[in-house]
């Protein structure tokens, strides 16, 4: 095919194996929120930063195009909560499923991280004055707040403006940025998993020249996997709201060193990444931003709200208030399981609405009706919220407006129980599951720091850990740690071994004329996972997909091939999925018990949520060896004390 | 009544002239972004701003770049916010996934173009 005259010739010189040399003191694994900020936040302590993104840091990661909510910042000055309130408020929500450390740094920083970005240029309060006098609006800060206006929680703010900020920031910092550049694997002392974090490998996805990063300390942000059961590139592209680019490199490479994981055997049906669902926020739908849009039938039947109890809500403006009936907060948390989820339930949509549509109460399509909204909220939804949200600006408020949408005129259809609502779930194949909010990752210390040592991790690399904010101060508060660390080590030389052989291993694909491609692959990749490892879990069915992921790893694994850079690149992703779907597999068999707010059932273990297992299982790897092992739930000990010790306030 | 061949026009293969060659399916979908080749003067400013590399220079200077893997695209619209021209670029929506919407004075419905 090479020689036929239709294709045209690669446009970037061809560098396989071509090796450049890079050191510094930091080096920053992912340009993405978590990881602009850790660069940030590490060259301001005056490191020497090196930052490596597979993309373009000017807009890559989730949340690259934008962000339209600023969750839980428990410092900001009109919260009813303080910090530590809120986080005690998340978690026992939760019922402590979650990562008590990146979510007190989140609580404890997100105003402060918030103030910074504003003085990069970051726009986080409403400085026209476009909404004076608006009940979600702070009249002396101009910030805005969504959701719960009594408590203020969560911040309303215009993301898209956040990303060009902190590349200019970046590069005012002398911060030296590697694009188009995807990490590949971690060097460690010795060549050996387990020790000490001495650097990485890149591949540049234009020119297939072989990148050697070496550095004191390493912080990996290169968010959670996905792709894991489901992969369509026929199907995902408009509707997903995780790029192509997240295929799970950092878990891989951190199981690959040696580091911990855990929380591995947590996943959710697909909702935000639907293979045949509409484009994210952009059918009708009751989902968070949406909250203060009336839904319809097609008959223009109003569909009511109710609060916690099942009461009917009067009026739009009582949605965003706790209930009347003694609530006195609510946290926007989909999906949780947890014993207070009572305390702190937000209002929702009437939630047998399938049933009524069923027995004829309401008539299909369902409808939001933008017209009967309050104008303040109008224009906060449709065009602050839909214009910020990451990513909606272009793809839903440009493209609807340019094709004529009006919201004071129109009701944008609903696909919920039609072809697939952008974020209305409905009971369905939940074989196809995601990775999503709060699932597995590497663990951390208070200095986010992994098990192995010179190795961080920021923002949704980490277990349990998830959203912009969350990304952001956690990006912020390791930057700091990891300076302090890199000033009390040496730079270790690399092992020669270990770099070869990392160059046969990421260079196989291109020597082979044919084979498999990487969409193939992680196809059949997602099979395996549908098969064994979703809806109907058992330990012999578990173990059967372990059987065909080894099979495949011998038989199909070693016929992948690639003919350029770029395809190369993502060849190396999926063989990095087949990686993050033996964790996930092998976490799931570790946990003999079903769980409510893991999402997780075993038809051989159906009893939800024994005591004895609400703890966390770790695993990690030493030389093909798997080691299983487990953490109290609450392995961080006094939040408030810890952060105190560890925060970047008192030591940065 | 039967038509002839020649009456019918099949035997006439004076308008299929075009070489037909033997192409594969093009992946779908195929068009995520549409450009205006009146408009863009190929500066690649859209280029440099796709997360998942979608695109390559086009050979021809001043010409728009080529999306050499539009299966791969996540419709952010980064693209179109970089691009200095208004109108040169366009997001395209894949058809199976164009929303529609209702007039409610009228009940008319439209969609995404």
């Amino acid at each position: 095919m090479s020689e036929d005259s239709s294709f045209i010739k690669w446009p970037y010189p061809i560098l396989y194996e071509q090796e450049d040399v890079v050191s510094s003191e930091v080096l920053v694994l992912g340009g993405g929120i978590a990881g602009c900020w850790a660069a940030i936040s590490a060259a301001r302590q005056g490191a020497s930063v090196v930052l490596v993104d597979k993309g373009c840091v000017i807009r890559s990661g989730c949340g690259g195009p934008g962000c339209d909510h600023w969750a839980w910042s428990g410092d900001n000055p009109a919260s009813t909560l303080d910090p530590d309130q809120m986080s005690h408020d998340l978690m026992e929500a939760r019922s402590n499923w979650t990562n008590g450390i990146t979510s007190y740094i989140n609580c404890a920083s997100g105003y402060e991280t918030l103030l910074e970005l504003e003085q990069m240029g970051g726009k986080i309060r409403d400085t026209e004055d476009e909404f004076k006098g608006a009940p979600f609006r702070d009249e002396s800060t101009k910030m805005m707040y969504a959701y719960d206006y009594e408590n203020c929680t969560i911040q309303r703010v215009w993301g898209h403006s956040f990303k060009p900020a902190l590349l200019e920031e970046l590069k005012r910092l002398g911060v030296k940025i590697y694009e188009r550049c995807q990490a590949t694997s971690l060097l460690t002392e010795n060549g050996k998993p387990g020790t000490r974090v001495i650097g990485a490998t890149g591949l540049n996805v234009q020119t297939g020249q072989f990148v050697i990063f070496k550095a004191k300390a390493t912080v990996m942000a290169m968010a959670m996997p996905t792709r894991n059961w489901v992969f369509s590139s026929e199907h995902r592209g408009v509707s997903s709201f995780k790029p192509i680019v997240n295929s799970g490199n950092g878990h891989a490479m951190a199981w690959r060193a040696g580091a911990t994981l855990t929380n591995m055997e947590r996943s959710m049906a697909l909702l935000l990444d639907g293979a045949n669902t509409y484009p994210a926020y952009g059918d009708g739908n009751n989902n968070n931003t949406w909250h203060p849009c009336n839904m319809v039938d097609a008959d223009g039947k109003e569909i009511p709200w109710v609060d916690r109890d099942g009461k009917e809500i009067p009026d739009v403006e009582s949605r965003s208030l706790p209930s009347r009936l003694g609530q006195e907060m609510f946290l926007f948390v989909p999906g949780l399981g947890g014993k207070s989820a009572y305390e702190s339930k937000p209002p929702m949509l009437l939630p047998d609405i399938q049933e009524r549509v069923l027995k004829g109460e309401y008539k299909l399509p369902l409808y939001a009706d933008l017209t009967t909204m309050p104008d303040d909220e109008r224009r906060v939804i449709w065009g602050v919220m839909v214009g910020n949200e990451s990513k909606t600006k272009t793809p839903i408020l440009k493209v609807y407006s340019d094709a004529g949408f009006d919201p004071e005129q129109d009701l944008l259809q609903s696909y919920y129980m039609l072809g697939g609502s952008s974020m209305m779930r409905e009971p369905g194949n939940i074989r196809e599951r995601m990775i999503f909010s709060g699932g597995g990752g590497v663990v951390v210390d208070w200095n986010l720091m992994t098990t192995v040592d010179g190795l961080f991790a920021a923002g949704e690399q980490i277990f349990s850990t998830n959203g912009h904010a969350s990304a952001a101060t956690t990006g912020r508060h390791v930057g700091k740690r990891m300076v302090e660390y890199a000033a009390d080590v040496n730079q270790a030389e690399l092992e020669r071994e270990q770099i070869e052989e990392e160059k046969k291993r990421i260079y196989a694909p291109i020597h082979r004329e044919n084979g498999v491609d990487w969409k193939e692959f992680n196809m059949g990749s997602c099979r395996i996972m549908q098969n064994y490892c979703s809806e109907h879990k058992t330990e012999s069915l578990m173990q059967m997909g372990i059987d065909v992921l080894d099979e495949y790893e011998r038989e199909e694994l070693p016929n992948l091939f690639a003919d350029n850079p770029h395809k190369l690149g993502r060849t190396v992703d999926v063989m990095d999925i087949i990686t993050v779907n033996r964790l996930i597999l092998n976490a799931c068999m570790m946990r003999k018990a079903s769980s409510a707010y893991l999402n997780f059932d075993r038809l051989d273990y159906p009893q939800k949520d024994p005591p004895e297992w609400h703890k966390w299982l770790t695993l990690k790897q030493k030389n093909g060896v798997i080691e299983r092992g487990e953490l109290p739930i609450d392995y961080w000990g006094s939040l408030k004390e810890n952060y105190e010790a560890h925060s970047a306030g008192k030591r940065g | 009544m039967r038509l002839t061949a020649q009456e019918s026009g099949v035997n006439d293969m004076s308008k299929y002239d075009k070489q037909v060659y033997a192409k594969p399916n093009q992946v779908t979908p195929a068009r995520p972004a549409i450009f205006n080749e009146d408009l863009c003067t190929g500066c690649n400013a859209c280029m440099a701003a796709c997360q998942a590399d979608v695109f390559i220079p086009n050979p021809v200077e001043g010409k728009p770049p080529i999306i050499l893997f539009p299966d791969e695209c996540y419709y952010d619209g980064c693209c179109v916010e970089e691009c200095p021209v208004e109108g040169a670029i366009r997001l395209n929506h894949p058809l199976m996934q164009k929303v529609r919407w209702k007039r409610k004075a009228t009940g008319e419905t439209f969609r995404v173009k």
